[in-house]
C-alpha cells in the first residue's frame, strides 16, 4: 500500500468526518465531577458480615441446624 | 505547598483548579476518539474521576501532570469505544460532512460502517492520525507506545478499511 492510497483515503474519511477543531465544552464539567465525587459505592456494615461469617461457621460445625432454619424460613 | 503536591495530598481545591484548567482539553482530546459530544462530557469526567482516584499514585516532583492525564483520558475513551463496539458502528453527532442526498449520504453509510467494524485501537488511531491530523508523537504519548506502533496501527487500519470499502463497492 503506498502512501498515495493513504492519503486517498484521507481524504475520503476528511470528506464524511470533519476534523472536530477546536470544539468548545457547552458547559462548566465541575458540577458533574462533584455529583460523581458525592457518589458512594454501596457499602455492607462490617457487623453483617460478621453476623454472615457466624451462620456459616454454625452450618460448617452444626449442620443439623440448616433443616431447621429452612423450616423456619 | 505547590499545587501538585496538594493534588498528590488528595486536596480537592487543588483538584478542583487542575480539572479547571484542563477540562476543556481533555474534553476535545476524548471528542476526537469518540466524536459524540455528549458522550465526551461523561467520558471528561470519567477520565477526571480516575485521575482523582489515582492521586496518591502521582509524582508530584518529576510527574508530568498533562501527559498522565491525556494518557487515562485516552484509555478512558478506548474503553468506551470498546465497549459500545457491538451497540453502535461509529457514534456520531458532529463533524460530519454536511449530508447529501443519494449516493453520496449511501457512501458515508458505507464508510462509517467501515470504521466501525476496526478494533477500538485502530479505530482510535486512524480516526487521531488521520482525521484529526494529530502528530504522531502525540498519539505515540497518548497510547503510551513508539511512534512507529502507532504507524502500524494506523496502517493495519487503512488496510482493513480499504478492503471492507471495496467489498462495499466503494472506491478509496
Amino acid at each position: 500500500m503506498s502512501e498515495r492510497e493513504i492519503e486517498e483515503l484521507k481524504k475520503l474519511l476528511k470528506g464524511t468526518l470533519e476534523p472536530t477543531g477546536d470544539a468548545e465544552l457547552r458547559q462548566d464539567l465541575w458540577p458533574a465531577m462533584l455529583r460523581r465525587l458525592d457518589e458512594r459505592p454501596v457499602r455492607v456494615p462490617w457487623w453483617d458480615w460478621v453476623l454472615l461469617a457466624g451462620v456459616v461457621a454454625l452450618f460448617c460445625f452444626f449442620p443439623g441446624t440448616i433443616p431447621a432454619l429452612l423450616y423456619h424460613l | 505547598m505547590e499545587l501538585m503536591e496538594r493534588f498528590a495530598a488528595g486536596d480537592l481545591d487543588a483538584f478542583e483548579a487542575l480539572f479547571r484548567q484542563h477540562q476543556a482539553e481533555v474534553f476535545r482530546w476524548i471528542l476526537r476518539i469518540v466524536r459524540n459530544t455528549a458522550m465526551a462530557e461523561d467520558l471528561t469526567v470519567e477520565a477526571f474521576w480516575r485521575v482523582y482516584r489515582a492521586h496518591a499514585r502521582f509524582d508530584a516532583v518529576n510527574g508530568n501532570f498533562g501527559g498522565w492525564l491525556r494518557r487515562i483520558a485516552t484509555n478512558v475513551a478506548i474503553d468506551h469505544l470498546r465497549r459500545s463496539r457491538r451497540e453502535v458502528p461509529l457514534p456520531e453527532d458532529l463533524g460530519a460532512a454536511p449530508s447529501r442526498p443519494g449516493e453520496q449520504s449511501e457512501m458515508r453509510r458505507q464508510i462509517l460502517c467501515a470504521l466501525g467494524k476496526l478494533s477500538p485501537r485502530l479505530r482510535g488511531a486512524v480516526l487521531l492520525a488521520l482525521v484529526e491530523e494529530e502528530p504522531y508523537e502525540e498519539i505515540a504519548r497518548a497510547l503510551s507506545i513508539s511512534v512507529n506502533a502507532v504507524k502500524v496501527r494506523v496502517f493495519r487500519g487503512v488496510r482493513i478499511l480499504r478492503k471492507e470499502l471495496l467489498r462495499a463497492g466503494v472506491q478509496p
